[in-house]
């Protein structure tokens, strides 16, 4: 037995007839070599899924139209799985043993779930798209209020500007209020608290767990009518941070502790204090994380109804003072729209859903870009001064070689 | 990239090199007591080696030099560790302080991974509040680098993530870092039990190196790396009903050829541990 190496690295096991002698095994290395094909799909296991997935679609078929008193599209698809299962089960039993067969059948089950998942996204992304058109397709949409948008007033009225300043100001507040509070959070229970940790985190968990309607309403009772702030824009941002902080204080909590210990430990062993610490390295350390963390606490903040329906009021013009008058969010705008009874509304609630759906989008490609540069990586600044650098010393290069090409 | 560096230091001055002593250190881990009464002297620039087998506090004495074993939970110690005659636990003596004079390299190689090689060798300088120029920085970090034995192998990709480079190359990054905040002894906890042996050699060749220049302890499992690099050496030795203790100690080729107890002679030839 010898082992040789194929090109894709792997070792391959060859016996000695294979190499009979060394002139042989020269020839054979000239000749060009055939990469062995290891795993990916082969055409029985293609044609087995494409039979089992027709097989069970005709039976399903006969059961549900001619066998069985039911009817529905639901069930319809429900079955035509389940059959699907069975016969992928029933059709590797004949041709594999038990093994293989439960492993591809685990392995069908994984990807249909993958399948499923994006179904249901293209579904409600594709349904509010297709209500949301008639509105979203005139340019009006983003550049007008509602001020001057009546129930009948065509669709080329109206749109959602005020509607997006205000959701961009609340969430650009509540994420300013609730971000360096969640983390600095998250760094006590990790970093400092030691026993003092534990109150603080049973509170964090109760909150995450808070109804949304509660933090509106605790915002509404302190601030609003206690403390007579009138309902506005800074308000819901308010409210808004109660319900972001948590979130934020236990993912980052969690990116914080994956921290490797001895990363702190070198850290003092270079002579840095605890803050010095957490400040320089444990939290540069987790900064991919915690931008993850910021990301979902602004997830969840962007689409809040109830705290900013008891806290921000209503207004249908543009307010771009988070701190004074009433201010509408998206969601807000949503809710108010979508129950009223005529179409065109209906429609403009749909296409601010698609707005929103887009903002999202665009806040967390900014917020993966700012945060997800790879460690020790250059800032623009950086590679400016190593240029500047380089130019100088190739400068000085140039400048001694035509001295010396001079003086001889 | 070239080496070229505009700054150049103060004209250098003889460096007075520091000693360290214990004197009766006892330690514990809650009602655990891991150390008995262990006095030691480790000769200014010199290389000095710990050796004993596994779980007889080692470690722990050693992370004790530098201040680090008070950070465990639970832990507690007695008895005095004397930098150049000054108590280190003195009380009102900042732990960073000491920390900052007795630097420390880890039995894994943990450079800090959002860094490049360049800030990890300057991090001490941020991490303990040292303000410096760009160019001294350079400096620092290119001398380090070559103490460590790292510089030719690093010098063209300074600004890559130091954790890009091979285990050897990190540990050695681990030294060039500790050794960039000056220390006037380096602490060494088994820094080559994760490596490979060309990286050993290389470890090695920079500890030797570094002897004459500054104070370093290592603890090592290794009985050649001990014979390779130390000059003096102790052995301690725990069994499972007594605390750890210095059984033997002095020069090394002393106690590897010519132990005066039979306990170490056993163990320098390989019979235990």
């Amino acid at each position: 037995m010898a082992t040789t190496t194929d090109q894709t690295g792997k070792p391959r096991m060859t016996t000695a007839l294979d190499l009979p002698t060394a002139t042989a095994t020269a020839t054979a290395a000239a000749a060009p070599e055939r990469r062995l094909r290891l795993g990916g799909v082969t055409r029985a296991e293609v044609s087995t899924l494409g039979g089992a997935l027709l097989g069970s679609l005709a039976l399903d078929w006969m059961l549900y139209e001619r066998l069985l008193p039911f009817s529905g599209a639901q069930g319809f698809l429900l079955c035509w799985y389940l059959l699907f299962l069975g016969f992928c089960y029933a059709l590797g039993s004949v041709q594999w043993d038990p093994q293989t067969v439960r492993e591809r059948l685990v392995s069908v089950v994984a990807w249909s779930a993958g399948l499923l998942l994006l179904v249901i996204i293209a579904e409600q992304i594709g349904y509010i798209a297709i209500r949301g058109w008639h509105a979203a397709s005139h340019g009006n949409f983003l550049t007008q209020d509602m001020d001057h948008t009546a129930a009948h007033s065509p669709i080329t009225s109206g749109g959602v500007l005020h509607a997006m300043i205000g959701s961009l100001e609340q969430l650009g507040l509540a994420t300013l209020f609730a971000v360096p509070l969640g983390i600095a959070a998250a760094v006590f229970m990790s970093e400092v608290g030691g026993r003092a940790a534990r109150p603080v985190r049973t509170m964090v968990e109760a909150m995450t767990a808070l109804p949304s309607i509660v933090a509106g309403l605790f915002v509404l009772g302190v601030v609003i009518l206690s403390l007579g702030l009138q309902a506005s824009g800074f308000a819901a941002s308010l409210a808004l941070t109660v319900m972001m902080m948590p979130i934020v204080t236990r993912a980052a909590e969690v990116v914080i502790r994956l921290v490797p210990g001895t990363l702190r430990e070198a850290s003092y062993a270079l002579g840095a204090s605890q803050w010095r610490t957490v400040w320089n390295v444990v939290l540069p350390t987790a900064r991919p994380g915690l931008v993850t963390a910021v990301v979902l606490g602004m997830a969840r903040g962007v689409g809040e109804t109830s705290p900013v329906l008891l806290t921000a009021g209503f207004t249908t013009r543009v307010n771009a003072n988070p701190f004074s008058g009433h201010q509408v969010s998206l969601p807000l705008y949503i809710w108010n729209y979508v129950k009223q009874p005529y179409p065109d509304m209906v429609s403009r609630a749909f296409a601010a859903a698609l707005v929103l759906m887009a903002i999202v989008l665009v806040l967390f490609v900014t917020a993966r870009v700012l945060g997800g540069r790879r460690p020790g990586a250059l800032s623009r600044r950086q590679r400016r001064r190593i240029a500047r650098d380089a130019a100088a010393r190739d400068a000085v290069v140039r400048e001694t070689a035509v001295r010396e090409a001079a003086t001889r | 990239m070239t080496t070229t560096v505009p700054y150049q230091p103060a004209a250098a001055e003889p460096e007075l090199l520091s000693g360290l002593e214990t004197r009766g250190v006892s330690a514990w881990f809650g009602a655990h007591k891991v150390l008995e009464r262990v006095s030691l002297t480790m000769a200014a620039g010199e290389v000095t080696a710990l050796i004993g087998p596994s779980g007889c506090g080692k470690s722990t004495y050693l992370r004790i030099l530098n201040r680090m074993h008070e950070m465990v939970r639970g832990a507690a110690l007695a008895g005095e560790v004397l930098l150049d005659g000054a108590d280190v636990y003195e009380a009102g003596r900042r732990p960073a302080e000491v920390r900052r004079r007795i630097g420390m390299v880890f039995q894994r190689p943990n450079p800090f991974p959002a860094m490049s090689i360049a800030d990890n060798v300057a991090s001490g300088l941020k991490l303990a509040g040292i303000k410096t120029s760009r160019d001294e920085r350079e400096y620092l970090v290119e001398t380090s680098l070559r103490r460590a034995g790292l510089w030719n192998e690093v010098s063209g990709r300074l600004h890559t993530p130091g954790g890009a480079l091979s285990g050897g190359q990190q540990q050695r990054l681990c030294i060039a870092r500790s050794l960039a905040v000056s220390p006037d002894i380096l602490l060494m906890d088994e820094p080559c039990s994760a490596l490979d042996p060309t990286s050993t050699r290389r470890v090695e060749e920079t500890i030797a190196e570094l002897r004459g220049r500054l104070t370093v302890v290592i603890v090592t499992h290794n009985m050649q790396q001990a014979q390779r690099v130390s000059q003096s050496c102790a052995f301690f030795l725990a069994t499972h009903d007594t605390p750890g203790r210095i059984v033997e100690a002095g020069p090394t080729a002393q106690l590897f050829t010519d132990p005066a107890d039979p306990r170490t002679a056993d163990y320098v030839n390989g019979r235990f541990g």
